[in-house]
């Protein structure tokens, strides 16, 4: 007999849970003020704009450090979330007890390249990451960066990563 | 320009950035070409919360206001900048509790373009925490400090 779908509110709570412990207890993400949008697995960051995180007063702009955070921290959320995901889906991980506290291990940033295309404007700013590649020890994301349109970027990243060891070996 | 006043505006300039002061960045040394930032401990800056160690984007934010500091204190350098790139390596975590300090150099300028090297590091200087290189632009000092 064909299992009945699961209905759609308990699927969406259950993502929903899982992207906010992941998020939700890192108090630098908590600092700037970033916050993440969720449509199935996909993720959109967004930086709503506030006065602190500017770095040139004159013009005014941006910080260019912010920009910087703001692209590292999407690209190790992407990273940590596709991890997650596998985990939650699958039934290994029960996203109704999953706490900033029970999580899995986030990956580790190695190394991140910052590319600054244009001027960061004083409003929101989005982001999403992409992983071209991982790993069981490494992984490679690039991030892009956008205000107004989608298609004018005014930052882009690439950063490697270094894996969290799984507690159990794989079978 | 006088070496020491644009020692000075670029220090004016780097205290009175918003996010530095929300940072608690202060200077350290401010000199030709170099500049070395400090920035306390704070819980509110945490990015693991398991081991209290900071997030490498506020390291990142302070070792790009170094950057901007040693490159408008160049005396080649002029009154404004911005970054074009910059490639940041966490060589390990910093220690819990203790307050970060960057350093960065100013070590070549162009007519539009300034190189920088950075480190940042912890009590333990010997062994640096991150170090970073980028470029930043050199802005034409007209209508800024």
């Amino acid at each position: 007999m064909a299992k009945r779908p699961e209905p759609v509110q308990q699927v969406k709570e259950r993502r929903d849970r899982a992207l906010g412990a992941l998020v939700g207890g890192i108090p630098y993400v908590q600092f700037i003020g970033m916050r993440f949008e969720r449509r199935g697995d996909e993720l959109t960051a967004t930086l709503p704009f506030d006065e602190k995180l500017i770095g040139n007063p004159l013009l005014p702009a941006l910080h260019g450090g912010v920009t910087a955070a703001f692209l590292e921290t999407t690209a190790v959320i992407e990273l940590g979330w596709q991890g997650l995901w596998g985990e939650i889906e699958s039934g290994r991980i029960d996203a109704e007890t999953l706490t900033p506290d029970t999580l899995p291990r986030m990956p580790k940033t190695i190394d991140f390249t910052v590319d600054y295309l244009r001027t960061g404007l004083p409003r929101d700013a989005y982001a999403r990451a992409r992983v071209n590649r991982s790993g069981r020890r490494y992984a490679s994301v690039h991030v892009e960066a956008w205000q107004d349109n989608r298609s004018r970027l005014y930052a882009q990243a690439t950063g490697h990563f270094l894996m969290p060891v799984h507690d159990a070996p794989d079978p | 320009m006088d070496p020491d006043i644009k020692t000075r505006l670029a220090r004016q300039f780097i205290e009175s950035i918003p996010h530095a002061r929300a940072l608690g960045m202060s200077f350290v040394e401010i000199g030709e070409g170099v500049a070395e930032l400090t920035m306390p401990y704070d819980t509110r800056f945490v990015g693991d919360p398991h081991t209290g160690v900071i997030h490498g984007g506020a390291i990142s934010t302070l070792m790009d206001t170094c950057g901007g500091a040693a490159v408008m204190a160049h005396p080649a350098g002029a009154g404004g900048t911005a970054t074009l790139d910059l490639r940041i390596d966490y060589m390990r975590a910093a220690t819990p509790g203790q307050n970060v300090t960057a350093r960065a150099t100013c070590y070549h300028v162009t007519r539009s373009v300034a190189f920088v090297r950075a480190v940042a590091m912890d009590d333990d200087r010997e062994n640096p925490v991150a170090s970073a290189t980028g470029a930043f632009t050199i802005e034409p000092s007209r209508g800024r400090t």
